[in-house]
């Protein structure tokens, strides 16, 4: 419902990923973070929700 | 819905002095016209302070949090849904309370009604039967009730309350053929970027007053997040990235929770409407968990149990 409520606000899909991986999976690991790395790279960098850091004159 | 009043008065009054209840919760005529207000009741002589009619749009359950007395309280459909809520999630035990259901037939847009005259001030508001009447200094306005209604009361499909002891007046038809996420769908229909714009737009003008978490009977934490300080989970400014992530984490904690009561965006001083990102957890907990707040208190809550069958097609 997060990634639903996110998405519907704008977040494009594919930037929030989510997954359940055991200490034991290591190979699932793998492919999921290569995945997510990704599917992010195709995205591009992050355009909303950015918190620009205060000008000071 | 004026006609209640007058049971409405006589039930509190016999209530309290029965000693059935030590306090009555319900509304009286506001200082100004259309701002109705919550009141507390606990006196029989004063009962003919209560009011209803269709400009009461606050939320009574937010006033039962935690209360360890015996309550009166007025409900209708929208109010009744958090009555189960709180029940659900412990925060009063049914057995403390006598509610008194009220079959709703919607509250009236007090914004829509100032728009209608021109922002005229209103002096007087008079509620006959499906109309009303507007009047000022130098004008009188009749307007149809029906035309009027706010957002969230035009789309409602639970005006009769699920839970009550007794009821004024017998239940009402239900509206059918409204559909109550239309305005979503067709926000889901944009792309990313225009999304993000609607939103950012929305938003724009909010001044971080948290009127909206007051008003809303889910908000009952001892410390908001919001106000939390160590650690701080949000910036305090009108930075519009705070500003928005103030807006999500608000509209996620009443996932699964919100009856779309309207209380949050009757009160915003701006006027946002806030209900667009709760509205669109209420469509998603109704399509994946078949699920609408506050419908059954022996049901409990979507995000609150395990089920093998759970929609989990985004997890990877």
């Amino acid at each position: 419902m997060l990634k639903g409520l996110l998405e519907h606000i704008g977040i494009e899909p594919g930037r929030l990923n989510f997954s359940w991986i055991s200490s034991a999976e290591a190979t699932k690991f793998v492919d999921v973070a290569q995945q997510v790395a990704a599917s992010v790279k195709a995205l591009g960098p992050a355009r909303y929700l950015i918190k620009k850091r205060a000008e000071v004159a | 819905m004026i006609e209640y009043t007058a049971i409405i008065r006589d039930t509190a009054k016999k209530l309290l002095k029965d000693g059935k209840v030590d306090v009555f919760i319900g509304y009286k005529k506001g200082t100004v016209p259309m701002m109705n207000e919550p009141v507390v009741i606990s006196d029989p002589e004063k009962v003919d302070t209560l009011h209803w009619d269709s400009l009461c749009g606050l939320n009574l359950c937010n006033y039962l949090t935690k209360r360890k007395d015996k309550i009166g309280i007025i409900a209708n459909g929208c109010n009744s849904r958090n009555i189960v809520t709180h029940i659900l999630e412990n925060q009063i035990s049914r057995e403390q309370l006598y509610i008194v259901g009220i079959p709703c037939t919607g509250v009236i847009d007090h914004r829509a009604v100032l728009r209608a005259v021109g922002n005229k001030e209103v002096l007087d508001v008079q509620e006959q039967g499906d109309k009303f009447t507007v009047s000022g200094n130098g004008f009188s306005e009749t307007f149809d009730k029906a035309k009027f209604l706010r957002t969230n009361c035009a789309v409602c499909t639970h005006r009769n309350p699920v839970i009550y002891d007794e009821m004024v007046a017998s239940p009402v038809k239900e509206q059918e053929g409204v559909d109550p996420f239309e305005d979503v769908k067709k926000i889901e229909a944009m792309d990313p970027e225009k999304k993000w714009g609607f939103f950012t737009k929305m938003i724009e003008r909010c001044l971080r007053c948290y009127a909206c978490r007051n008003s809303c009977p889910l908000c009952y934490c001892p410390t908001c997040f919001v106000d939390e300080s160590k650690p701080q989970w949000v910036g305090k400014s009108i930075d519009p990235t705070d500003t928005m992530t103030f807006h999500i984490m608000r509209a996620y904690h009443c996932a699964g929770r919100c009856t779309d009561c309207g209380a949050c965006e009757r009160v915003c001083p701006v006027g946002i409407p806030m209900r667009q990102f709760t509205k669109k957890l209420n469509k998603d907990a109704l399509e994946y968990f078949s699920w609408e707040a506050g419908l059954n208190p022996d049901a409990r809550p979507p995000l609150d149990v395990y089920k093998p069958d759970d929609y989990n097609d985004f997890v990877k």
